[in-house]
């Protein structure tokens, strides 16, 4: 296998030439937001765009020092989607406002002043990521905290009464912990440290699991022993699916598990008995669903609504619908931001989004915005096939992969692609726990993709970005191919 | 591990494929599929975007839009109540619209191509278009007496219609049908309200939202005798020609004889034309149509308006409430030859002769204009939002020609000795030719008759003013009276509104 050529150069300028591009998209788009909304452009249209813009540049500055050689689209990439989101829950906010407040909506009121405020305070936390990390495979050391902090954030909502875990009255999923007003998604948070934990147990296991083997079948399947942690794994997805109603959660934990084991092993069989399991999973589910209901009523509901949007249209199946109908409205060109009425769609500012904001800008404007994730996803992936060390490689891959796979879910969900699962769109949904934990993958992508394109170096002289020097004590050994017989 | 990120970046692409294409599959092939669905509330959300243009008459505010600052952001309100429903309709969020809302909705809803350049115009001055306005031609003051005369009537009945037009030009001046009812409940915004509301109305078993004036067809009694009367001016009588009467008459074949209204009425064995008409004889107009025969009956009515089944009012250029086809009914047997039993009763406006109040008033206009009838019209200028283009302004339109001028003269004579002489007396108007005819239909009903007058008031300078139809439905005895009593009213409104002209 070639290795990934990379250029050996920070195009930090570049980066910064991006980042003011996407700036200048995200304040054109609020101002025609305004325009069509109150018939004037205020001075206020570009006060929440230099905000956010003043704190991508602060992060610009932190990458440019602490990490010169990371990938240069990221941050412009994610920028850009950030900023459409707080424009757009902003956009919201002045369509639900009474017509005469319009015109002076605060900037930090409602939904978008919220989202503009987690959107500082996660960027913020990025950059401080950045700068406590200077060497990927540190947090390592933390692999089996992280992995246990991981199972507990997970099953907290699930043994919380309903009081501190349910927020949307509407629909009955519990995931979240809620005191006194304030609340968060722990889940958002889990799916980073399980994959931390995923990513340093599989590199220690990788041998193990590719090698030691009983053939059954024509498949080659683990020993118990080894397998043991893909179980639980599975069972913990379909606990929250059971108790959490919550599918989307669990498919996501199950996919990042299943192709970082993948991505380990090199071997197929384990994709094979990830989709057998998950297929077999879903049936049941959907088998129980049908036949004694309870817990599992919720999902037979879902793929009823999927497989006929009108059959429920003024019960369950009205909010799809009315997603359909707004992306249906929507065209091919879109009414413009700020033309359609997105808030035809109830919760529109949270699952929803993409297909509120789809009614707007059309299918030329989401397939830009679906380019603008591909890429964000492509260079993660080009991180990890470029970095050195195999811990980096896992953990880039399956963040960039768990990142498509969220995607996928909700896209693919809210446009009756696959069955609805309420999953946050990352960095455009409502959402401080989502929007806070994404960019902390983004950060840690940023590191990996520093490591990778850095110059390999010659000597044994100090690093120049101050990271340790020498092999780090938990991964010692872990090469980056594994010699198979 | 290279080799399985590479795979997991094909795995990647292929998701974000079938993603692409299923946007395309929703966005594309199934885009006006879901635009135009009944459960996208956007269409709706939309037309109520853009503040709906005023109805008025006369430089009274009939339907108006004010904002709300909800979703739907502009609410329809009838300032007038009951007084106008019937006219204007209801333009209702989930319910149908009706009535000049309805006909003239995209002029009023600023979607009409009309105005096309108001709304290119207004995307480069950042203006958010209105829709255009409706003026009508009703006279507030004529409508106002009509509803109020007809709601107080004095004989306490409880359906009815009146309809006003001025002769010359077709213009309707008043147009009221009662039971009326409220049309801002229907329009609220909380569909539900709106939609209990109509059930109330349409449960209501006196029907207030039919219109009575335009769409129901009910017989005309003794109102019908100026028709028989035309018939017979066109084929060689005069108003001083002889014709039989009598107490009684049992036509050819007839089980039941066709008797007056009382004793004292024509029982000479002859009359003038003129005085049959005066006193309303039963027995003379029975006789004379059976002499003239169905197809000459038959083809004065259709002269007049009968069996017309396209008419509609609103713009006379296009488009407008269609209105009910009056009939005259069969007056022959089977095989094609006269029915002399069922043509004496239809010569006096019995057996199946059906007619709308508008047919009425139509007749009378036509009589008081000469002969030549006008096409009736309620839309009198289609005005721009600003108020200052006009898009439309009637130009009144000759509907049919069913009499000579000399025949409508003797018409007209006939009818106002009717005011002065005979069962209509209670229509005159000091200063002006009062025209008219009474008619009481026997229907069978609980309380009685229907109660008709059809008449007309011509100036001192021979200009008709206004020809009115009024109808008290289950009147019983004297409700043609109080009908014609209702109709002075209503000319009298007109005459005051025109200034005396």
């Amino acid at each position: 296998m070639p290795r990934v050529r990379v250029a050996a150069k920070p195009r930090r300028n570049a980066e910064l030439a991006l980042l003011v591009l996407a700036m200048a998209v995200v304040a054109a788009y609020a101002a025609t937001v305004e325009a069509n909304l109150l018939d004037t452009v205020t001075l206020d249209f570009w006060v929440p765009i230099a905000a956010v813009g003043a704190v991508f540049l602060a992060l610009h500055l932190v990458v440019r020092f602490l990490a010169p050689y990371a990938d240069p689209v990221l941050v412009p990439a994610v920028a850009l989607v950030n900023g459409l989101g707080v424009a757009f829950l902003r956009r919201l906010d002045l369509a639900n406002a009474v017509p005469e407040e319009r015109a002076d909506f605060a900037i930090f009121s409602g939904t978008g002043g919220r989202q503009l405020a987690w959107t500082l305070a996660s960027v913020i936390l990025a950059a401080g990521l950045l700068v406590l990390m200077r060497d990927h495979r540190a947090i390592s050391r933390y692999a089996y905290t992280l992995g246990l902090a991981g199972i507990v954030l997970v099953i907290i909502p699930a043994v919380l009464p309903a009081k501190y875990s349910q927020v949307n009255p509407q629909s009955d999923a519990k995931l979240w912990i809620s005191v006194g007003g304030f609340t968060i998604q722990p889940g958002e948070f889990a799916k980073l440290a399980l994959l931390v934990f995923f990513a340093y147990y599989l590199v220690r296991k990788r041998e193990v699991l590719s090698l030691a083997s009983r053939r059954f079948l024509g498949v080659d399947f683990p020993r118990g022993r080894d397998l043991g942690p893909v179980v639980v794994v599975w069972l913990i997805s379909l606990g929250v699916l059971v108790f959490q109603k919550d599918l989307g959660t669990s498919l996501l934990y199950f996919g990042m598990f299943v192709v970082t084991l993948y991505i380990a092993t090199e071997r197929v069989s384990w994709l094979i008995i990830g989709l057998l399991l998950f297929f077999g999973g879903a049936f049941l589910a959907y088998f129980l669903g049908s036949t004694i209901g309870g817990p599992f009523a919720n999902f037979y509901t879902r793929v009823e609504i999927w497989q006929d949007p009108y059959g429920d249209a003024y019960g369950a199946g009205w909010q799809p619908l009315q997603g359909l109908l707004g992306l249906g409205t929507g065209g091919l060109f879109g009414t413009g931001p700020g033309g359609g009425q997105p808030t035809q769609i109830p919760e529109v500012h949270n699952d929803f989004i993409f297909a509120g904001m789809g009614e707007e800008i059309g299918l030329f404007g989401l397939s830009a915005l679906l380019v603008i994730y591909l890429l964000i996803i492509s260079r993660g992936l080009r991180a990890a096939l470029a970095v050195r060390d195999s811990f980096g490689k896992l953990l880039a891959g399956g963040l960039s992969f768990t990142l498509c796979l969220q995607l996928f879910v909700i896209i693919g969900g809210i446009s009756s692609l696959i069955p609805l699962t309420g999953q946050t769109t990352p960095f455009l949904s409502a959402g401080g726990s989502s929007l806070m934990a994404n960019w902390l993958l983004v950060a840690t992508l940023l590191r990996i993709s520093d490591a990778a394109r850095r110059p390999v170096e010659s000597g044994t002289g100090p690093r120049p970005s101050g990271a340790p020097a020498g092999p780090p004590a938990q991964l010692h050994g872990a090469t980056t191919e594994v010699i198979r017989p | 591990m290279n080799a399985p990120l590479r795979r997991v970046g094909v795995v990647v692409m292929v998701l974000f494929g079938l993603l692409f294409a299923n946007l395309n599959w929703v966005q594309a092939y199934k885009a006006d599929e879901y635009r135009n669905s009944d459960y996208n509330g956007r269409v709706q959300v939309a037309e109520y975007e853009r503040k709906r243009g005023i109805i008025e008459a006369g430089g009274t505010p009939l339907a108006t839009s004010r904002e709300t600052g909800g979703e739907l952001k502009f609410l329809r309100s009838y300032p007038k109540g009951e007084m106008y429903a019937h006219v204007l309709g209801y333009k209702p969020v989930n319910l149908a619209d009706t009535g000049i809302e309805k006909s003239e909705n995209e002029f009023l809803a600023g979607t009409s191509d009309q105005l096309f350049a108001d709304r290119v115009r207004d995307i480069f001055t950042g203006n958010q278009t209105a829709g255009g306005n409706i003026l009508l031609t009703l006279s507030p003051r004529a409508q106002e007496v009509a509803f109020k005369q007809l709601a107080e009537n004095r004989k306490n009945v409880t359906k009815g219609a009146a309809v006003a037009i001025d002769p010359a030009t077709g213009a309707i001046q008043a147009l009221v049908s009662m039971p009326s009812f409220d049309p801002n409940p229907l329009v609220d915004h909380d569909s539900k309200k709106a939609e209990a509301a109509y059930n109330q109305l349409d449960n209501n078993k006196d029907g207030p939202l039919k219109n009575r004036a335009l769409s129901e067809i009910l017989p005309p009694g003794s109102t019908f005798k100026v028709i028989t009367s035309a018939a017979a001016l066109e084929n060689g009588y005069t108003q001083n020609t002889q014709i039989p009467a009598g107490s009684s008459y049992l036509a050819p074949t007839a089980g039941v004889p066709i008797r007056n209204a009382v004793p004292s009425i024509c029982p000479e064995a002859q009359v003038t034309l003129k005085e049959a008409l005066t006193e309303s004889c039963n027995t003379g107009f029975a006789r004379l149509g059976v002499t003239l025969g169905a197809e000459k009956l038959k083809a004065e009515a259709r002269k007049f308006g009968f069996e017309d089944e396209d008419l509609t009012v609103g713009r006379l250029n296009d488009g407008g409430q269609a209105v009910a086809a009056s009939r005259t009914g069969s007056m022959q047997t089977p095989d094609g030859r006269d029915d002399p039993p069922t043509l004496a009763q239809s010569s006096i406006g019995q057996n199946d002769v059906r007619m709308t109040p508008l047919q009425g008033a139509m007749v009378a206009a036509a009589v008081a204009n000469n002969g030549r009838q006008m096409r009736p019209y309620l839309v009198q200028q289609q005005l721009g939002p600003d108020r200052t283009t006009d898009y439309y302004t009637a130009v009144p339109k000759e509907l049919r020609e069913p009499v000579s001028p000399q025949v409508a003269r003797d018409l007209q004579d006939m009818m106002v000795s009717v005011v002065q002489n005979g069962t209509g007396e209670s229509a005159q108007i000091g200063g002006y030719r009062v025209g008219g005819k009474t008619g009481t239909a026997e229907t069978g009903g609980v309380n009685g008759d229907q109660g008709w007058f059809i008449g007309f008031a011509i100036n001192s300078a021979g200009v008709p003013v206004s020809a009115v139809c009024v109808l008290l439905e289950d009147a019983g005895s004297g409700g043609s009276a109080e009908a014609a009593r209702i109709s002075k009213e209503i000319m009298r409104a007109v005459i005051a509104d025109r200034g005396g002209r």
